[in-house]
């Protein structure tokens, strides 16, 4: 019983602290709002939310944004029933999806916020790869390849007769989907026989530790781990690009960037918040990708998504 | 060599085979436990406990979700313990031993055995959904509830059914009533062991992470619960959340969070253990 007490106090007394923290520096903005925000959906998107919630809650200290993580498909379900303001998505809204939203009279407005590049990664020590096309890699993935394609000089001749080691995302993510539609053709369909993991810094460990091996990943990780791994450029139709900030936020890395969204919900108009928090991101959403490691829009394009979204604002009033 | 000397040899043998046995384990904890305090240790220091997560890694904390996992912990308690407890009693002291008795039984370890996501879907259905609970503290407690009943139902009888039978015909005796006796002697003299029970039960459910995604908590909450209807995240999710995270300085929080987390289990276990020790040396 004593236990009990001493947690029930611990508890409060802490609460407490927690409350009084919140309710600083209130008083400093004019236009002060108040209110909750909820977001939901995807993990990939996640992080540039929680920068930009982060950075909005230094100017709107009483407003209340809170994220989630159930995925994609997970955030859009919520999303449909009307249970989030705003939804997290590594791709667009499917056709299913959108009729579940019809069905309970849910409109909303797409808005794309950052773009993420998928790098194609080979050992530092790999000299015979200078780049690949989407044939090759097509080839190398592709579910036929299976039990098949084993080996370096059966993708190109002039390549080593050594086996072939392939690192990939775990085919519940986002960015194995995203791969397999962007190469293979249809989402979630390639070969099984490749080393998988949801951990991306397995995967890096994987390639950095083998001299045949192969994969890819989201290219936040190839940043953050450039001295043990060798990025290999892209054919895009016409020239060979490496992904990076310039070629990925123009346009140029194709085909395996992708954009993130945000889906707001036009009831969540009505309050003032949720208008003001759209806004935030945005205006910050360039920068702050940039800081979680993904890639900003080109600016124009940030500016047609505030027009779009003053035309939203102004149509559901 | 004579068969007793053959006996001897296996005697050795099979002890060193279990000392190695017990050093296997034991390595594999502090290999695990030494790898994360080299990624984890420096950078626990009081802001990390009261700073909000954020995108910058030196600057994140575990504010909220480590007052989510207090709440929780909370709550579960007092929702479990006293379930749990009266359960074990009616099972132990009132049912009787007929068929019912033993199906029910049965069930409540198959229970204890149920993959704790199931109890997450069954939270999601019952508790945010038809209950129109929401994705609460309220909601993620009775889901981890549920959870470890099993286990506080079984420790509970497993505690009532050592205490000395004397002790019982002594309080009957007496002219005690059925309710006296378990009032005045059985639960004292049980208590150690059924405190022992919960605490253990507790810290597994510290840990759980599957249930309470799937009832809904969150992963970004920037204010700690102020009631159980709140929204929470808990410390289990916000690891799981920096792991997946590509910047270096996102592991050594998440090493960081997992030493507070291991903290907290192991002082539940040691709480655990003092209150055994305390029982058994006044029972013996």
């Amino acid at each position: 019983m004593k236990k009990l007490i001493c947690i029930l106090s611990l508890a409060l007394t802490l609460g407490a602290c927690g409350g009084k923290k919140n309710k600083e520096g209130s008083s400093k903005n004019a236009t002060t709002l108040s209110g909750t925000i909820k977001v939901d959906g995807s993990s990939t998107v996640f992080p540039v939310t929680e920068a930009v919630a982060e950075e909005f809650r230094a100017i709107q200290p009483d407003v209340k944004v809170t994220i989630g993580v159930s995925g994609t498909g997970g955030g859009f379900k919520k999303f449909s029933r009307g249970e989030t303001n705003i939804s997290n998505a590594s791709r667009p809204i499917k056709d299913k999806e959108k009729a579940a939203c019809k069905e309970n009279n849910i409109t909303y407005l797409e808005l794309e916020v950052a773009y993420d590049g998928l790098a194609v990664l080979v050992h530092p020590e790999n000299d015979w790869v200078a780049n690949f096309t989407v044939e090759d890699l097509k080839k190398i993935w592709e579910p036929a390849a299976q039990g098949k394609i084993m080996k370096w000089n059966q993708i190109r001749p002039e390549w080593p007769n050594e086996e072939l080691h392939l690192f990939g995302p775990g085919v519940a993510s986002g960015t194995y989907d995203y791969f397999t539609e962007a190469i293979v053709g249809k989402s979630g369909s390639s070969r099984g026989d490749f080393t998988a993991s949801e951990d991306d810094h397995v995967l890096v460990q994987g390639i950095a530790g083998d001299k045949f091996s192969l994969g890819f990943f989201g290219l936040a990780y190839y940043s953050e781990n450039k001295d043990k791994l060798r990025l290999i450029g892209v054919h895009n139709g016409e020239e060979v690009v490496k992904p990076t900030l310039e070629t990925v936020s123009n346009g140029t890395y194709r085909p395996l960037s992708r954009p993130l969204f945000i889906y707001v919900n036009s009831t969540s108009i009505a309050s003032p918040e949720v208008v003001e928090f759209v806004d935030f991101y945005i205006e910050n959403a360039g920068e702050l990708s940039k800081d979680v490691g993904y890639i900003p829009l080109p600016s124009e394009n940030y500016a047609n998504q505030k027009e779009n979204f003053k035309t939203f604002v102004e149509s559901n009033k | 060599m004579n068969s007793i000397q053959k006996n001897r040899l296996k005697d050795q043998a099979f002890k060193y085979w279990g000392i190695c046995c017990t050093c296997m384990g034991l390595a594999l904890l502090i290999i695990f436990i030494g790898d994360i305090l080299i990624d984890g240790i420096q950078r626990i220091d009081w802001g990390f406990i009261t700073s909000l997560p954020s995108r910058k890694p030196e600057k994140s904390g575990i504010y909220t979700a480590l007052m989510g996992s207090i709440w929780i912990l909370f709550f579960t308690t007092i929702i479990a313990f006293p379930i749990g407890v009266a359960a074990g009693i009616y099972l132990e002291e009132y049912g009787k031993k007929n068929k019912l008795a033993g199906i029910l039984e049965i069930n409540i370890s198959n229970l204890a055995g149920v993959p704790s996501i199931i109890y997450g879907l069954l939270g999601l259905e019952v508790f945010v959904r038809i209950m129109n609970l929401g994705a609460s503290v309220l909601a993620g407690s009775l889901t981890l509830s549920l959870l470890i009943l099993p286990i506080v139902i079984v420790a509970t009888r497993e505690s009532i059914k050592a205490v000395p039978s004397s002790i019982k015909d002594a309080s009957y005796a007496l002219g005690a009533s059925k309710w006296q006796t378990i009032w005045y002697q059985i639960l004292p003299a049980s208590s150690g062991g059924i405190l022992t029970g919960v605490i253990l039960a507790l810290s597994r459910a510290v840990g759980e992470t599957a249930p309470l995604i799937v009832v809904g908590a969150l992963a970004y909450v920037p204010f700690a619960p102020e009631s159980p209807m709140d929204e929470f995240s808990v410390l289990p999710i916000q690891i799981f959340n920096w792991i997946s995270r590509p910047q270096h300085g996102f592991i050594e929080n998440a090493a960081a969070a997992i030493i507070i987390l291991l903290f907290i289990t192991f002082m539940m276990n040691g709480i655990a253990v003092y209150f055994r020790n305390k029982w058994q040396s006044k029972w013996k």
